[in-house]
């Protein structure tokens, strides 16, 4: 019945899929983290930067992002990320960039409303005790936080999961590259649409079970 | 030289520790702080009363800068209020605040709330952090509950914690912003404990507050305020006994007389 999938590395391009999600979550997460200090500092400046980077790159389609990295940073700027001799993984780096960056902008959001769920008591007290901004910000707003948008993330980190497969258009080896490779070679189309969404959902649906069950568990009680 | 020396020191008395001069604000249209001068001596305890709006909070959140002013100025221990930064933290880590609603920090234990400014601020050691916390604690008689989260105390429990948060940091002053107006009536009396054994300590403390008893027994000094102005200062037999303004006997035949 599956035999259409024989000699198709279906397993490698979810796992290529999976790695483009863990490392573009990570990177996202500390720079949406950093956007969202920018965007509550007393600085204007750095407001100023946060809002314009947040409403510039969430409102850009990502597809013309993920293509930018690749026809603007690698070739025009020469921005190969340490791999100019090895396509698939310059491609790969060029691609978690962009995906970072992009998701960026949501997490950002994301955290920002988080800090607003925490009552300005808690930085009151924290600043009074002698805390500066950093510390009143990192040690005390941003871990409630967090805790308070944890729902919020997980949907941005299923999302994000998701959009990974816009790497296939700079060729990148993810599972919807080899979807789209397999519907040209082989007549069950539908099979292979149907393999790849289960894929997809066994990746996020846990995602989305396990982090709704910790932001319960560590939601901060008043 | 010699000269100039002496000048400065006299201009920072021994004896005062906050001293705020002319001090005015404006939220907006209305002008919550008219030219207050008000000079608290070391070791004094001043309680600030009067009715609602009357700027008694806000003057009390001008002394750590919490709210900023449009003219005047406010020197502690000698130094004038630094702007936002380094400086200003400093300063605060040195006046200790307690707010009406707690404001403990809702992640941290009770002992890690304790804790926190130690390490952080002062740069204590964890160890010596932790004894000192735990010491605090004994003593406003929340020792036991230590390891529990701010949400599962009392009111009176959690208000007695951020009490010994403040001490941890050594303050020279604790600034008091109606510390039992959100307490249930029962845990008034356990917060006023606390307080009244810190006044007899010898620190320095400025309370706004609506406890006329409290004022009655631990003051040094009453200040009654109304709309922005401090209308009257006395000691607190004299205050209440024999009130000068109509203001203030106004306010005080409306409280005191059930």
């Amino acid at each position: 019945m599956f035999d259409f999938l024989e000699g198709y590395d279906v397993l490698g391009a979810f796992w290529m899929t999976i790695k483009l999600t863990v490392f573009s979550a990570v990177g996202s997460l500390v720079w949406g983290t950093l956007l969202a200090a920018m965007r509550v500092s007393p600085v204007p400046l750095m407001r100023g930067f946060g809002t314009a980077y947040v409403n510039i790159v969430r409102n850009i389609p990502l597809t013309v992002i993920i293509v930018f990295t690749s026809l603007g940073l690698a070739d025009i700027f020469g921005m190969t990320m340490g791999a100019s001799d090895n396509f698939e993984l310059q491609g790969f780096r060029l691609a978690v960039l962009g995906l970072a960056a992009y998701t960026a902008a949501f997490v950002c959001e994301a955290i920002r409303s988080g800090i607003n769920t925490v009552p300005l008591g808690q930085a009151e007290a924290a600043r009074a005790i002698g805390l500066g901004f950093t510390q009143t910000l990192g040690l005390v707003v941003l871990p409630q936080a967090f805790r308070a948008v944890i729902g919020p993330l997980a949907n941005v980190l299923i999302a994000l999961t998701k959009n990974t497969t816009v790497a296939a258009a700079i060729s990148v080896p993810e599972a919807a590259l080899l979807m789209k490779g397999m519907i040209e070679n082989e007549a069950q189309t539908l099979a292979i649409g149907a393999v790849f969404a289960f894929g997809f959902v066994v990746l996020t649906l846990p995602t989305g079970l396990l982090l709704g069950w910790l932001g319960k568990r560590l939601a901060v009680k008043r | 030289m010699t000269e100039v020396s002496v000048a400065k020191e006299d201009a920072a008395a021994p004896g005062e520790l906050v001293v705020l001069k002319s001090v005015n604000k404006h939220f907006g249209a209305l002008h919550v702080l008219q030219d207050i001068d008000l000079t608290i001596e070391r070791g004094e305890v001043v309680v600030v009363i009067g009715p609602s709006g009357s700027g008694k909070s806000t003057l009390c959140r001008t002394i750590n800068r919490l709210e900023t002013i449009d003219a005047g100025t406010i020197t502690i221990d000698g130094k004038p209020l630094p702007q936002e930064g380094k400086e200003l933290a400093r300063l605060r880590a040195d006046v200790g605040m307690v707010f009406q609603s707690f404001n403990l920090f809702a992640h941290k234990t009770v002992l890690e709330n304790v804790m926190l400014g130690q390490i952080k601020v002062r740069r204590t050691d964890k160890k010596k952090a932790e004894e000192k916390a735990r010491e605090l604690l004994d003593r406003v008689g929340v020792g036991t509950q230590a390891d529990k989260y701010p949400a599962q105390l009392s009111g009176g429990q959690q208000q007695r914690v951020a009490i010994a948060r403040a001490l941890a940091m050594n303050p020279k002053v604790m600034l008091f912003d109606e510390p039992t107006s959100a307490l249930d009536p029962e845990m008034i009396n356990e917060v006023l404990e606390v307080m009244q054994q810190l006044a007899r300590d010898g620190m320095t403390m400025i309370v706004v507050t609506h406890e006329m008893g409290f004022a009655r027994s631990a003051a040094n000094r009453v200040v009654f305020m109304a709309d922005g102005r401090i209308v009257e200062q006395a000691a607190p037999d004299q205050f209440f006994s024999n009130p000068r303004s109509d203001r203030a006997k106004d306010f005080l035949s409306k409280i005191l007389h059930h």
